[in-house]
């Protein structure tokens, strides 16, 4: 039989030899699929959602831009090299002070931005644009489940790719029919309870219970081996009180949300979210949500609330990467938000709802360039509505380009499934 | 819909009310829909009886501890002690306020009455996501909320609106009329101040008429602009003021607006009531309450029939609360015996205090736990407040971490007590026997407890 060389030879001469002795071309046609699974299998999506309306004229902040500071008044971000300044990406471009580990991927070519990405509503209202967001649709309230729930079926049977979202709650952008973990810092059922044996029978006919109990038992085994591995999700302490009675967490912890509680929860955080990816079967896609960046007042320069928020989301990333290890040059990390912010500041040191704002792409395997994606500039005349940065990269370009060469999503697919009706949305070529 | 006494009462109780303390449903079987209907009351919803200090200490306390922060920043010491002791100080109540709340749902005789507060609370939402509003979100619901909820819509419109907490949640207090004299006289000062279109945005969207009642950003702008000057009075009013309701008349933008379509003169901080008075009375105000009503009381997607009547309720009482509180109970559609509601982190928690006897005196239990299943304290993630979608709570961690939490409650509280009693207590007709086998079975009483508590007819209501 031909396939016993198979271990000796190298899978493509493998295939070559299988040509030679005839075999068929469904065989053939098998084994090529196989090829393509093995990359696919190592491939990993981390989405990260920044929620409230992140404001891309200070996550990378168009120094370079001649009406920049102007518009900006007392939230400008310094020019590069002044105290506070912009880290410098190019000419026109530098990233948030706040956002060093971010910077020095991008050295490397490791991380670019798209600072003029929007989803098709205008409506610039949070609830309708993150539904937009999350769900894919082209228009509001268009569909149920999510995006990155929809590329998941594309990608083989249920349970082929797996995925999980970080937060107590499951975000719109993973909901849908393929079942996805989720996962939050704190503990689970008691040591050897029988309880989650006798409760998987009684929601065995329960369609919310049932999968969420059994994704449940499987995600915590999994965080026990993640542990074991050396790879740390050790719960936070103030979720892990929450478990126990009597415990003294303070009671002002209640007002520190997960990824607020300062910059070593956040590279926990990251940290945890790497160690499910890298082990053996793990999820390869994941959905990370991070809230409070709707900053209508005093939001701040190089300091400030705003800044607080963005050194959370570069520690996170930074333990992402470095936890992912020889995987990073696998893994695309795309973090993006709802809409972006009034390019003029308001009356109160803030910004207002607006259009277009700045998307991250991060991975070890992005290719070369600058900006992806035009850059409209802030010139009064190219301001949408006289407002807003204008957009000029459907987000769901941005998306379909990663979805296709990334993860190997069919166009037709991009087009009718996962985004409906987006057949003139191009992905967005060139990035990975 | 010819359902019999026994199974209303337990809808009465579980799915109207906040979950049944034993002897509960017994107490509503001779008249289930007079039971509830019995808790509406005019003079709106009991408070949480917390420190009783109202907004105006609260934020007299909070304007001292903004002056000893700047001061203690001049001293190059921005975190000193008595800086960092007056933010715990200010968020000891806030959590002093929620425990309050917490205690009073776990205690009610009145679910139906406590349940239709917390609707109107969360409809109208204040977040503690800043010191200031969370040191005036506990007394944002006892003055602003509370009271009104069983009266006219607009009154509770207007109480919302013009309250320090949603006033500062919202960025309101901030906002300043482009053409007002205060604009100019900052302008000659070499700073900015302008208009913030934040509050005015939500009243429209979320507490009103909705996004799709056809409205433009310029009527948001012109909304925006009639509002300014609604705002709150600090450390630089008098002391008589600080901390309530002014009207900045300096801040205000002069002249006449047209809002979705309609002219309204200027009239002072008249001008924005005159617009809360036509969204109020409007039929996609209507139809947004009525909408939002049955999607909490009785399914995700509710009957359209269902709200199509709350609906017609609303506009032809002029927006009437108790008598749209008193047509939801009326309807056959709110009877469904099946259970289609999922139970939010707090309805859970509360509804299995009230069955275990369980007094939740224990901030540093409760809110860290609520917070872990996906509901921190007061802290809705935005203006729209919490989600009404089943899909948004069972996510496979929340469930992990509602076991957890029911092991533990059931260890300390199952005593010596009967778990299939409890079970019958709890649920009545709507047990089923899949349950009752399941509790019956159980090694221990705690195991059984904890069970009822997991299965899926004490999950949902």
């Amino acid at each position: 039989m031909t396939n016993l060389t198979f271990p000796q030879l190298s899978r493509r001469k493998a295939l070559l030899g299988a040509v030679g002795v005839g075999l068929t071309v469904d065989f053939l046609g098998s084994r090529t699929w196989a090829a393509v699974d093995d990359d696919l299998a190592r491939k990993k999506l981390v989405v990260i959602v920044c929620r409230g309306g992140l404001d891309g004229l200070s996550l990378s902040p168009p120094v370079g831009d001649r009406n920049y500071a102007n518009l900006r008044g007392s939230i400008a971000i310094p020019s590069f090299g002044q105290a506070g300044g912009a880290l410098r990406l190019d000419d026109t471009f530098g990233l948030h002070p706040s956002l060093a580990a971010v910077h020095a991927l991008a050295d490397k070519g490791e991380a670019r931005i798209a600072p003029a990405v929007a989803t098709p509503d205008r409506e610039r209202s949070h609830f309708e644009a993150q539904d937009v967001l999350e769900s894919g649709a082209a228009v509001v309230y268009g569909t149920a489940s999510g995006w990155l729930n929809r590329a998941l079926e594309t990608m083989g049977p249920p349970g082929k790719v797996k995925a999980i979202s970080i937060g107590p709650t499951a975000p719109l952008i993973l909901r849908g029919r393929i079942e996805a973990a989720s996962w939050s810092p704190g503990g689970g059922a008691q040591h050897d309870s029988r309880l989650p044996g006798i409760l998987q029978d009684l929601y065995a006919n329960d369609p919310l219970l049932g999968p969420a109990l059994a994704s449940g038992v499987m995600t915590q085994a999994m965080a026990k081996v993640a542990a074991s591995d050396g790879a740390p999700p050790d719960p936070s302490p103030a979720a892990g009180d929450a478990m126990s009675a009597g415990a003294g967490a303070s009671g002002d912890a209640m007002l520190r949300p997960v990824l607020a509680r300062g910059l070593p929860q956040a590279r926990k955080l990251g940290a945890t979210l790497a160690g499910f990816m890298v082990q053996p079967g793990g999820e390869q896609i994941a959905a990370v949500s991070i809230d409070g960046f709707d900053t209508h007042a005093n939001q701040g320069a190089a300091q400030g609330q705003l800044a607080t928020r963005l050194g959370y989301v570069d520690a996170f990333i930074d333990a992402l990467a470095s936890g992912l290890g020889p995987s990073w040059s696998d893994t695309v990390v795309v973090m993006t938000t709802e809409f972006g912010r009034t390019a003029r500041v308001n009356g109160t040191g803030g910004t207002d709802h607006g259009t277009a704002s700045t998307a991250l792409v991060l991975g070890g395997g992005l290719k070369k360039g600058g900006i992806i994606g035009d850059w409209p500039t802030l010139q009064q005349a190219r301001l949408f509505e006289n407002r807003d940065t204008a957009p000029t990269l459907d987000m769901r370009g941005l998306f379909k380009g990663v979805l296709r060469d990334h993860l190997g999503v069919d166009r037709a697919a991009l087009d009718n499934t996962v985004f409906p009706g987006s057949a003139t949305v191009a992905p967005a070529a060139n990035v990975v | 819909m010819a359902i019999d006494k026994d199974l209303e009462a337990a809808i009465a109780v579980t799915r109207f009310g906040l979950g049944a303390k034993p002897g509960e449903i017994g107490r509503a079987r001779g008249d289930p829909q007079g039971f509830l209907a019995d808790q509406i009351r005019t003079q709106g919803a009991e408070l949480a009886d917390s420190s009783g200090a109202g907004s105006i200490a609260r934020m007299g306390e909070f304007l001292a501890y903004q002056q000893e922060r700047k001061t203690a920043r001049l001293d190059g010491d921005p975190k000193s002690d008595p800086v960092k002791i007056a933010a715990k100080l200010i968020r000891q109540d806030t959590g002093a306020d929620f425990l309050a709340r917490v205690r009073l749902g776990a205690a009610t005789d009145a679910g139906f009455r406590e349940r239709w507060a917390l609707f109107w609370a969360n409809h109208f939402t204040v977040s503690a996501n800043k010191l200031a509003t969370a040191t005036l979100v506990g007394p944002f619901e006892s003055e602003a909320i509370r009271p009104h909820v069983f009266g006219r819509f607009e009154p509770l419109l207007v109480a919302s609106s013009s309250h320090p907490a949603m006033l500062i949640y919202l960025d309101q207090a901030q906002s300043i009329g482009p053409g007002s004299r205060r604009a100019a006289f900052a302008a000659q000062g070499g700073r900015r101040a302008g208009l913030n279109e934040n509050l005015a945005r939500e009243i429209m969207e979320l507490h009103t008429v909705a996004v799709d009642a056809g409205y433009t950003q310029a009527d948001v702008t012109e909304f925006a602009k009639a509002m300014t000057g609604w705002s709150v009075a600090g450390a630089r009013e008098p002391e008589g003021l600080r901390g309530r309701f002014i009207f900045r008349e300096g801040a205000h933008e002069p002249g006449a607006r047209t809002i979705m379509g309609r002219r309204y003169a200027e009239n002072g901080a008249g001008q924005a009531l005159a617009v809360m008075k036509d969204l109020a009375g409007s039929p996609h105000t209507a139809r947004h309450i009525a909408v939002k009503l049955g999607r909490h009381f009785v399914a995700d997607d509710p009957p359209p029939s269902l709200t199509a009547r709350l609906e017609r309720v609303y506009l032809s009482t002029d927006g009437d609360l108790g008598q749209v509180a008193r047509a939801l109970i009326s309807a056959p559609e709110s009877w469904d015996p099946q259970a289609r509601k999922f139970k939010m982190p707090y309805e859970f928690m509360v509804s299995s205090w009230r069955l275990a006897g369980v007094d939740p005196d224990r901030l540093e239990v409760v809110a860290p736990t609520m917070t872990a299943m996906g509901q921190k304290p007061f802290s809705a993630p935005s203006p729209k407040g919490w989600s009404e979608a089943a899909q948004d709570w069972c996510a496979p961690d929340a469930v992990i971490k509602r076991m957890a939490w029911s092991e533990g409650l059931a260890d300390k509280a199952a005593g010596d007590r009967d778990p299939s009693q409890l079970a019958v207590e709890a649920l009545g007709p709507r047990l089923t026997s899949a349950v009752a086998k399941a509790v019956s079975r159980a090694e221990t009483r705690s195991e059984g407890l904890s069970i009822l508590l997991m299965s899926p007819e004490f999950q949902r209501r």
